[in-house]
């Protein structure tokens, strides 16, 4: 069965002459404990589809379900069987963890007690803390918060925007093993997330620019479909070496990544020699070229230029 | 109702942890109560006084003797002539001129009578009045001195006289702090009714916390009343605190029945409540949702008869003060304190209020929406 259904969703912001269509007709469908990643930049139009099917904001076109449920005329339904984590930090601060925790099983007619093995694994990781006022943890505690108050209702969809957002790089990587620890149990997941390296983690994932889905597949296939050759290329001076490939006319298309510059070539037979030889021209030194696997950022920059 | 208890047990929570609310039910009225009445004064003292004595005779200084030691005046300039007092009034040192005549007291005791000039600076309006008619007072009482003095009343009078003795009824005394307090005490609970409970619903808004109330299933009336009810309790506290503290420093003490105030407070700040609940569906940020209320609660108590009387309003002001719960409690208030009214003398306002309390909760209840 499915767990959430999306078809032809369009929701459009703004008066009459300056409207901004959030989500433009966009469709697509996710399985019963499926991990599913929507991937894209700020604007993209994630938490619109995100307050969408939490019913929280109703959509100009189309129809969604979640669970089997419409968002528009069951959403008593899907509100007592869906979890949320909005991309901001939204529990009560002046409330202890344990407070916090109770008072959002309670509204669901539920225990801690009840639900604990479903968070447990989270939660005994901020339980030293339970007596402490929510907003005196720190960041990824705040997040391991807010997903245990997410689940303590045993939600049979769980909706996560945008939650590593802000959250430093051990905390990122811990938040995506307990997700995967949900999976176990069963439980869909719907993540959005601006970091592409993120990607890699979902089952499928969405590729999302300007309120249409570019792409959905595996992140797996979603990289094999780069089908060209990617050059990882540095030297002693970055920016000139960016402008300067970009400048080059066989280049498709060129973004810095980490230390190297990522580079596409229209023309790929003999070039790693005439890339060399462009730049030297070009008056730089110690060039290092090599070819690279592409990820998902490389897969989403083509797929913005194609589009574009 | 188990989850209303559990939103219930939350809010209370939230509120015992916020010094700054507790302190507003608990220190503020104290304090706004001991201040007051004081300040919202209705009598007129210390009028300035400058005199222009042209005539320097017995009967001047007798007068002016007499005016000093009314306690209305305060003799702040002696001028020799009428311009020099005008320069005192214009540098706001003086409020009222009495000019003596020259010959004041010769054409008194010769021609039997005399005449005298009183100029009043009006820029305050009740200030003028009530010192100009203090001062007319004075001297009548001088003139009737000076009667008793030179003559020997006739058994009978010459002319038929009417004497007026009057008597004030419910505030005998005359003491405005019996009709200011009851009045102020309307104002604390219109001030917790309408901010208190607006600011804490768009704070929610603002953190964002309503977004997880919001997908999960409560209700809209069970959050909305989860709101109203520990700030409708507070109000309930303050009140209780207000009459103590009248009792306390002020000796009032209501005639009619305390149980009657409680139950008109209880609908009264259920109106309140709901007024602020409508803000705060309307508003997004606090800054928002305090100016509104702002405005509102100013257009309740200027037109709440607080300070001036409705009768002497406008027709349309005395329109507007018909939608006004503010107005309808000050009266209450005042009628239930002062004058004993049981419920059937109050029937029509507590229907009123009852009436809007209805109209303005459907209203934030039909406008607040749990999506957009």
């Amino acid at each position: 069965m499915e767990a959430i259904a999306v078809h032809k969703l369009v929701k459009t912001y703004g008066a009459k002459k300056e409207t901004v269509k959030a989500l433009n007709e966009i469709s697509f469908s996710t399985q019963q404990g499926e991990m599913f990643g929507v991937i894209g930049p700020d604007g993209a139009g994630k938490t619109s589809l995100f307050r969408i099917l939490t019913t929280m904001l109703l959509p100009d076109g189309g129809t969604a379900t979640v669970d089997g449920f419409d968002v528009v005329k069951d959403m008593q339904q899907i509100r007592n069987r869906v979890g949320y984590m909005p991309g901001k930090f939204s529990l009560y601060q002046d409330l202890t963890v344990e407070e916090n925790l109770e008072f959002f099983a309670s509204i669901f007619n539920t225990s801690i007690a009840e639900n604990y093995d479903l968070v447990k694994d989270i939660y005994v990781q901020i339980e030293l803390f339970k007596n402490r006022r929510a907003g005196k943890l720190s960041g990824g505690m705040k997040q391991k918060l807010a997903l245990c108050c997410a689940l303590i209702h045993k939600p049979s969809v769980l909706f996560l925007d945008e939650p590593t957002t802000g959250v430093d790089v051990v905390s990122r990587k811990e938040f995506w093993e307990m997700l995967k620890g949900l999976k176990k149990q069963g439980i869909s997941i719907l993540v959005s997330t601006p970091y592409m390296d993120e990607a890699a983690m979902c089952d499928r994932v969405a590729l999302m620019q300007s309120g249409r889905i570019m792409t959905i597949d595996t992140p797996q296939h979603v990289i094999e479909q780069f089908g060209k050759r990617l050059w990882a290329v540095r030297s002693g001076e970055m920016y000139r070496l960016l402008l300067d490939l970009k400048a080059y006319e066989n280049t498709l298309s060129c973004h810095s990544f980490g230390e190297y510059h990522h580079l596409v070539l229209r023309n790929d037979t003999g070039s790693e020699a005439a890339v060399l030889h462009y730049l030297a021209s070009k008056g730089h030194r110690q060039v290092e070229i090599k070819t690279a696997s592409p990820n998902i950022e490389d897969c989403f920059m083509q797929l913005m230029n194609d589009n574009a | 109702m188990k989850r209303l208890l559990v939103i219930l047990e939350k809010e209370f929570r939230q509120v015992f942890r916020n010094p700054a609310i507790l302190r507003m039910v608990l220190v503020m009225p104290v304090i706004q109560l001991l201040v007051f009445p004081f300040a919202a004064n209705y009598e007129v003292k210390n009028v300035l006084l400058s005199v222009v004595d042209h005539d320097h005779s017995a009967y001047s200084q007798k007068f002016i003797s007499k005016i000093t030691s009314s306690g209305y005046f305060k003799l702040t300039d002696y001028s020799p002539s009428y311009d020099e007092a005008m320069k005192a009034v214009e540098k706001d040192k003086a409020d009222l001129i009495i000019e003596i005549p020259a010959g004041f007291e010769k054409d008194l005791v010769k021609e039997s009578k005399s005449s005298m000039l009183i100029s009043v600076n009006a820029v305050n309006g009740t200030k003028a009045s009530l010192g100009g008619a203090y001062a007319s007072n004075i001297i009548r009482d001088f003139n009737s001195d000076i009667r008793i003095q030179w003559m020997q009343m006739p058994r009978y009078n010459a002319q038929p006289t009417i004497e007026i003795t009057s008597s004030n009824w419910y505030n005998p005394t005359m003491n405005y702090k019996f009709f200011m307090v009851p009045g102020i005490l309307v104002t604390l609970l219109t001030m917790i009714g309408s901010f208190m409970s607006a600011l804490n619903i768009v704070h929610e808004k603002e953190v964002g916390t309503i977004e997880q109330i919001n997908v999960s299933p409560i209700t809209k009336v069970q959050f909305i009343l989860g709101k109203l009810i520990p700030f409708w309790i507070m109000g309930l506290v303050t009140l209780t605190l207000g009459l103590i503290v009248s009792w306390l420093f002020y000796r009032i003490v209501p005639l009619g029945s305390i149980g009657l105030i409680y139950v008109f407070g209880m609908v009264f700040l259920f109106t309140l409540l709901g007024v602020g609940l409508l803000v705060s569906t309307f508003a997004e940020t606090q800054t928002q949702a305090t100016f509104v209320s702002f405005f509102v609660m100013m257009l309740f108590m200027l037109l709440g008869g607080l300070y001036t009387p409705i009768e002497s309003m406008p027709d349309w002001a005395k329109l507007i003060t018909k939608i006004n719960p503010v107005a309808y409690f000050i009266e209450v208030m005042r009628m239930i304190v002062l004058k004993g009214s049981g419920f059937a003398d109050v029937k029509t306002q507590f229907f009123s209020v009852l009436g809007l309390g209805i109209f303005f909760n459907t209203w934030a209840v039909i406008n607040y929406r749990k999506r957009s």
